[in-house]
C-alpha cells in the first residue's frame, strides 16, 4: 500500500483544488482554478503542480479554442483528472479483488439476473436511507440523489449523465455485467421518481444515462 | 497486423421463437453500427442473408459471430461503449450460459480473412490452454506481435 499520492490531499485548500478539477467536464488551466476558488494564480499554480506530481491530475497543454497561428501565444498548461485510481483502506482490505472473483463466478455461472435484483434493492435501500425512508417522487431532482451516492452527475439536455464511473476497473474488467449492475442500482435509486436510466456509453464517463423525469422543473 | 474474433454462443430457443424475438429485432441495427464503427474491417456472413444467425459451423444449436478489426481497441470501443452493450447486458435472456470460453481473439495479417475452421481452433486453443498469444480474450490481451507489451 503506497499512502503517498493521497497524502497530499491533506491540505484542504489542495483538496479542493482537486475536486474543482475533478468537477469540471473539460481540462482546466490554473486561472479558472484561482477564480472558481476564489484564491491566487500562483497558489493555485502551486497545488495544481503538486497534484501533478502526484499522479492525482494530468497535464495537457494546448491553444485556447480560436487561437491559432504566429501570436497565438503559448499553450496553456491544463490540467484534468488522472484515470487511475487510489485507494486507502486501514485496516488493509482487497475488496477490489473480492469483487473480481465475484463478477466473474457471476458471469460464469449466467447469474446476472439475481445479481441486478440485488442491486436494485440495494439502490432503492439507499435513497430510502437518505430520504428518511421514503421513496423520491415524481419529479424529484435525481441530481441530488446521485451526487449523495458519488456519482458527479451533471445535465446534458434532456438527460442526466455521470462522469464518475463508480466502479471503474472492474467495470472494465465485465461490463456487461457491472455497468449492468450500475444501470440496476440506478435503477433503484430513482425509483418512483420517473425518471428513466438506460445504457448510453459514450467514450468518457459512465455508461449510464438517465431521461428525466416529464415533471423534473416543474 | 488486424485482430480476429470469435465467439459464440447457445440460444434459449430457436432464432425464429418469440424468445429470441429481441435479439433477432435488433440484430440489423447492431450489424450495421459494427459495419460503420471505427477500425471494423471484416465479419461473417451467411450466403442466405446479410448476418452469420443461418450458419452452425460447431454444431446445430452454436451461433456464430466472427470478425475481423484493426486493433483490440477499436473492437473494444464498439463492443463496450455503443448501443451494443445494451444488447450485451440482456444476453442471458436470449442465450445459455457457456460452459467454458465462448470468445477468442488473435492477430491476423492485415488482409487475411479468418476462416471457422481456424477460428474455431483459436477457441479450442483457449480452452485448453487459458489465454496465450496463439487465443487470447479481453481480459487477458496479448500485444500486436512486433509491439513490445504495454
Amino acid at each position: 500500500m503506497t499512502a503517498s499520492p493521497l497524502a497530499v490531499l491533506h491540505d484542504p485548500v489542495r483538496r479542493g483544488v482537486y475536486e474543482f478539477v475533478a468537477a469540471q467536464g473539460a481540462p482546466v488551466g490554473r486561472d479558472a482554478v484561482a477564480g472558481g476558488m476564489s484564491i491566487g494564480r500562483t497558489l493555485a499554480a502551486f497545488h495544481l503542480d503538486k497534484l501533478a506530481a502526484a499522479g492525482l491530475l494530468e497535464v495537457t497543454y494546448a491553444r485556447p479554442a480560436g487561437r491559432t497561428g504566429p501570436g497565438a501565444g503559448r499553450p496553456a498548461k491544463l490540467y484534468r483528472r488522472a484515470v487511475g485510481e487510489h485507494l486507502l483502506s486501514v485496516p488493509p482490505r482487497e475488496y477490489r479483488a473480492l469483487a473480481e472473483i465475484l463478477a466473474e463466478a457471476v458471469e460464469e455461472s449466467g447469474a446476472d439476473a439475481a445479481a441486478a435484483a440485488s442491486a436494485r434493492r440495494q439502490g432503492a435501500a439507499r435513497t430510502a436511507a437518505i430520504r428518511g425512508g421514503l421513496a423520491p417522487d415524481d419529479g424529484a431532482d435525481p441530481v441530488a440523489l446521485l451526487t449523495e451516492l458519488g456519482y458527479e452527475p451533471y445535465l446534458d439536455g434532456a438527460d442526466v449523465r455521470l462522469r464518475n464511473c463508480p466502479f471503474g476497473t472492474v467495470a472494465a474488467a465485465f461490463p456487461p455485467l457491472v455497468c449492468g449492475l450500475n444501470l440496476a442500482l440506478i435503477e433503484g435509486v430513482l425509483d418512483g421518481s420517473g425518471c428513466a436510466p438506460r445504457l448510453d456509453p459514450r467514450p468518457e464517463g459512465c455508461c449510464v444515462a438517465i431521461r428525466l423525469s416529464k415533471n423534473n422543473g416543474d | 497486423m488486424h485482430l480476429a474474433q470469435l465467439n459464440i454462443a447457445t440460444p434459449v430457443a430457436p432464432p425464429g421463437s418469440p424468445e429470441l424475438e429481441g435479439f433477432m429485432s435488433r440484430l440489423e441495427e447492431i450489424n450495421a453500427l459494427a459495419d460503420r464503427s471505427p477500425g471494423f474491417v471484416w465479419r461473417l456472413v451467411g450466403d442466405d442473408g446479410d448476418d452469420a444467425t443461418g450458419l452452425r459451423p460447431y454444431g446445430p444449436d452454436v451461433m456464430v459471430n466472427l470478425s475481423v478489426w484493426e486493433s483490440l481497441e477499436s473492437l473494444r470501443e464498439f463492443t463496450y461503449r455503443t448501443g451494443h452493450l445494451e444488447l450485451m447486458r440482456s444476453r442471458r435472456q436470449w442465450f445459455k450460459a457457456a460452459d467454458g470460453p465462448y470468445l477468442a481473439m488473435w492477430w491476423v495479417p492485415a488482409g487475411h480473412i479468418p476462416s471457422v475452421v481456424e477460428a474455431g481452433e483459436r477457441l479450442e486453443h483457449l480452452r485448453v490452454h487459458g489465454p496465450t498469444p496463439e487465443a487470447f480474450t479481453f481480459r487477458a490481451p496479448f500485444p500486436r506481435p512486433g509491439t513490445l507489451a504495454a
